[in-house]
C-alpha cells in the first residue's frame, strides 16, 4: 500500500489485514539500509491480533519514492508527516537501530503522537566505524557484508533459523546491497552525527520497551541498558543469543518480549 | 583495513543451517522422523498457519532435518533461502507453478536434461505454458525468442548431454533487461564449481541426488533464490506481487521482499503439490556435502585425466569436456569455471552406434545406470536412455548423436578408471 507524503509515494506493509476501525496502530521503522521487510516475522503477527499495521519504507528505501532525509530529527519530522497523511493521531512506534533513534526523537519531540515505544538495538550514541562508512559512501559491497558482519550473531551467521529454510545471513546481506545507491551512507552517517540520544531519552513520557541482543556488536548491550536508565517510564528485555537484529534473528523471542507490551 | 571474517565454503559446508541440537547436544544433525509438530496452544498454531510466526507444522511443508539441509544449500549458494524437494524435477516444477499461470512461456537453452526437456515440451503444455528452445550458444537467441507473455529464462550451467558451457553473464543480461528472471539447473557444477547468482543468475536449482549428495542412495532436489529478483517492479509476477486470496488476499512481495518467491512456493507449492523430502534423504544428502568440496576437487581431476585419455585415443572420434582446449567453449569454462568443469563429458566411438552400445556393455569398473555424479564412475547412452523421448530434430538441437556415450566420472583411482575405459575401447571397435 502507497501513502503519499510531500507529494511522494511511502509504501507501506500492513501485515497483510485490512483493520478495523478504531483499531491501535503500530507503526514499524526499519535500521539503516534496511527496509519494511525486517518486520516480516512481527508485523503479520502484529496486525492480526487486532492492530493496524504500518510497516513503513523510509524515503528512499524499499518502494518509497524520495532522498532519504539527512538527520534523525528530520527523519523524525517525515514520520510526523507521514502519519499525518495516513490519518494517524497517535500511534506505538517499533524502531530497530536507527529507527529506534528516529522513534526515540518522535516521542521526545511529540509526545502526544506517541502511544508506547518500542525500541531494538538501540544506544545513546551510534557511531559507525570509519572504513563502514568510507565503504559505504563508495557503495561497495563491503559496506553491507561487515554491516551483516557485525550485526549478526556468532549463531545466526552458523544458521538453524527457526523459519524453515530462511538463510538469515544471506537475506540481510542481499536486502542491505539491493538498497539504492547513496541511501546506506546517508543513513549511517545520520547515526553518526547523531548526540541528541540522552537528551532525548530523558525527554520521552510513554511507556517504553528496550528490547537489546545479548551479543549485539553494533549497539552493545550495556550501552542500551545505559540508555533505558534515562527513560522514566521504561524496561528491557534481554534477548539471549542475539545480534544487533533481534527481530530477524530470535523472531520467538522477540514476539514473547512484545507480549503483553503491544499485542 | 577492516574486513568480514564470514565462514568460508569448506567450513559452511559441514556446519551451515545447524546448531548442535539443544534437547540432547547431538552434534550430527538429527533425523527429525515425525510427520507433525506440537503446538504451544491455540493461538500459537493459528499463527502458524497464518504465516505470521516461523515454525513447524506438518513435514509436507517443513521438517527440522530437512530445513538444514536447506540452509545449508542456501549458505553455499549465497541466496536468501531455499526449498528441498522430492527431486530435482520436483524443484524445476515448484518454480515454474509459483512464478506463472496458464499463458506463461519460458525461453530455455535446448541443451536440456530429457526429463526437463519432455516436461517443457509435452506436460506443461498441457497446463497452457509453452517453451521455446533455442541454441545455448546464441545468447542472441535467447533475446529473439522473449515474447510479452515471456515469464522465465532457463538453462543448465552446463548442458546435458552435449557439456555446452551456457554464458550466464550475457544470458542473465539479456533476461534483466526484457524484465524477466534466470533460473538456472546448476546440478553438474554445484556451488562448488560456480555460484550461479554471482554470475547474474536470479534462482539456482539442483538435482541434490548428484554430487551434492554424491553417493547414489537419496533422490531429492532443492530450488534456491538469490532474493536479487524484484517481482513487483517487473510487473509480471501478480502471484507474487498482487494480492492471494488463498492466505487472505496477502501481498508475498509486500511482507516478504526478498523471501516473496519462497514464501509463495512454500505455502502454496509444498502445501498443495506435496513433493516434499523425506527427512532421511536430507540426512543422507547432508552427509554427502559435508564432503562436497575435496569431492568435487577429486572428481575434477579425475574428469581431465580421462578427458585426456579419450581424446588421445584412436577409437574415439571426438569429446565433450569444457577442460579440453578443443572443446568451443573452452574459453568461457576458464572464465567462469576456474574451478575445473566438472566431472560429465561425453564422447563420440567410431563405430557410431553398434560400437558405442559394445562399448557400454563391456565397461567392467563403470556402472551402466541413469545417473551422474555418484562417487562411482557411470555410463549411458542418452540416445536409447535419457533423452529416448526426443525427436530426432529435438536431439539434433541439443547435440545428442546416437553414438554419444556420456560419463560421469567417479572417485575410483584415475589408472583404474583409465584401464577399464581402455579395455572397453578396444572391445568396442572388435564388432
Amino acid at each position: 500500500m502507497d501513502i503519499i507524503v510531500d507529494g511522494q509515494k511511502a509504501h507501506v506493509a500492513t501485515g497483510g489485514r485490512e483493520p478495523l476501525p478504531g483499531e491501535p496502530v503500530v507503526i514499524l521503522i526499519h535500521g539503516s539500509g534496511m527496509d519494511r521487510t525486517v518486520w516480516q516475522f512481527q508485523s503479520r503477527n502484529i496486525a492480526f491480533r487486532g492492530r493496524r499495521v504500518l510497516g513503513v519504507d523510509l524515503p528512499g528505501h524499499g518502494r518509497s519514492e524520495g532522498a532519504p532525509p539527512k538527520t534523525i530529527a528530520a527523519m523524525a519530522d517525515w514520520l510526523g508527516r507521514f502519519m499525518d497523511a495516513a490519518e494517524v493521531e497517535t500511534a506505538t512506534l517499533i524502531g530497530h537501530s536507527m529507527g529506534s533513534l528516529i522513534a526515540m526523537d518522535m516521542a521526545a519531540r511529540y509526545p502526544e503522537r506517541v502511544e508506547k515505544l518500542v525500541l531494538m538495538g538501540v544506544a545513546e550514541t551510534m557511531p559507525v566505524h570509519p572504513e563502514l562508512l568510507e565503504a559505504a559512501r563508495q557503495n561497495l559491497p563491503l559496506a553491507p557484508e561487515l554491516i551483516v558482519f557485525w550485526g549478526l550473531g556468532d549463531k545466526a551467521k552458523i544458521g538453524g533459523h527457526p523459519e524453515p529454510g530462511l538463510w538469515i545471513r544471506g537475506a540481510n546481506e542481499t536486502l542491505l546491497k539491493l538498497s539504492q545507491k547513496g541511501v546506506l551512507a546517508t543513513d549511517l552517517t545520520a547515526c553518526d552525527i547523531y548526540t541528541e540520544g540522552a537528551a532525548a531519552a530523558q525527554k520521552v513520557t510513554c511507556p517504553t520497551l528496550f528490547v537489546l541482543g545479548r551479543n549485539d556488536q553494533m549497539t552493545p548491550l550495556k550501552k542500551g541498558l545505559s540508555l533505558a536508565d534515562l527513560v522514566k517510564n521504561s524496561h528491557a528485555t534481554v534477548i539471549e543469543r542475539s545480534g544487533h537484529m533481534m527481530m530477524c534473528e530470535r523472531p520467538n523471542q522477540v514476539y514473547d518480549a512484545l507480549k503483553g507490551f503491544v499485542i | 583495513m577492516v574486513t568480514p571474517k564470514f565462514l568460508k565454503f569448506d567450513t559452511l559446508s559441514l556446519h551451515a543451517g545447524q546448531q548442535p541440537d539443544p534437547a540432547t547436544g547431538a552434534r550430527a544433525v538429527p533425523i527429525y522422523q515425525t510427520t507433525s509438530y506440537m503446538f504451544d496452544d491455540t493461538d500459537h498454531a493459528a499463527a502458524l498457519y497464518n504465516l505470521e510466526r516461523p515454525g513447524h507444522i506438518y513435514t509436507r511443508l517443513t521438517n527440522p532435518t530437512v530445513a538444514v539441509l536447506e540452509e545449508r544449500v542456501a549458505a553455499l549458494e549465497g541466496g536468501v533461502g531455499a526449498i528441498a524437494t522430492a527431486s530435482g524435477m520436483a524443484a524445476i516444477f515448484l518454480a515454474i507453478a509459483t512464478l506463472m499461470n496458464e499463458g506463461g512461456h519460458i525461453v530455455s537453452s535446448g541443451s536440456l536434461y530429457g526429463g526437463t526437456h519432455n516436461l517443457f515440451s509435452f506436460t506443461l503444455p498441457r497446463f497452457g505454458i509453452t517453451t521455446t528452445f533455442v541454441d545455448v550458444r546464441d545468447p542472441d537467441a535467447f533475446k529473439k525468442a522473449i515474447r510479452p507473455e515471456t515469464k522465465l529464462v532457463f538453462g543448465e550451467t552446463l548442458g546435458n548431454p552435449g557439456i555446452e558451457v551456457m554464458n550466464l553473464p550475457a544470458i542473465a543480461d539479456i533476461a534483466h533487461e526484457a524484465g524477466l528472471p534466470l533460473m538456472i539447473d546448476a546440478t553438474f557444477t554445484t556451488p562448488y564449481l560456480m555460484r550461479t547468482f554471482d554470475q547474474g543468475a536470479d534462482l539456482a536449482m539442483h538435482s541434490l541426488t548428484k554430487f551434492l549428495g554424491g553417493h547414489g542412495i537419496a533422490i531429492g532436489g532443492a530450488i534456491v533464490d538469490s532474493g536479487k529478483f524484484d517481482w513487483a517492479a517487473s510487473g509480471k509476477f501478480p502471484n507474487l506481487s498482487e494480492p492471494y486470496a488463498g492466505y487472505h488476499d496477502l501481498n508475498f512481495a509486500d511482507e516478504f521482499g526478498t523471501q516473496a518467491f519462497l514464501m509463495r512456493a512454500r505455502s502454496e507449492g509444498m502445501m498443495n503439490f506435496g513433493a516434499c523430502m523425506s527427512p532421511t534423504n536430507a540426512f543422507h544428502i547432508l552427509q554427502g556435502i559435508e564432503t562436497l568440496p575435496l569431492r568435487m576437487q577429486k572428481h575434477v581431476a579425475n574428469a581431465g585425466a580421462v578427458a585426456e585419455f579419450l581424446e588421445a585415443s584412436d577409437e574415439v572420434e571426438w569429446v565433450n569436456y569444457p577442460g579440453l582446449k578443443s572443446h568451443a567453449d573452452y574459453d568461457l569454462a576458464q572464465s567462469l569455471l576456474p574451478k575445473g568443469c566438472g566431472a560429465i563429458l561425453s564422447f563420440g566411438l567410431k563405430g557410431g552406434r553398434k560400437a558405442g552400445k559394445t562399448f557400454i556393455e563391456s565397461v567392467k569398473l563403470a556402472s551402466h545406470l541413469a545417473n551422474i555424479g555418484d562417487a562411482k564412475t557411470l555410463v549411458i547412452h542418452p540416445a536409447s536412455t535419457t533423452h529416448q523421448q526426443m525427436t530426432a530434430e529435438a536431439l539434433a538441437t541439443a547435440g545428442i548423436g546416437e553414438g554419444l556415450v556420456r560419463l560421469s566420472v567417479g572417485l575410483e583411482d584415475e589408472g583404474d578408471i583409465i584401464a577399464d575405459l581402455k579395455q572397453a575401447l578396444r572391445a568396442s571397435q572388435k564388432v
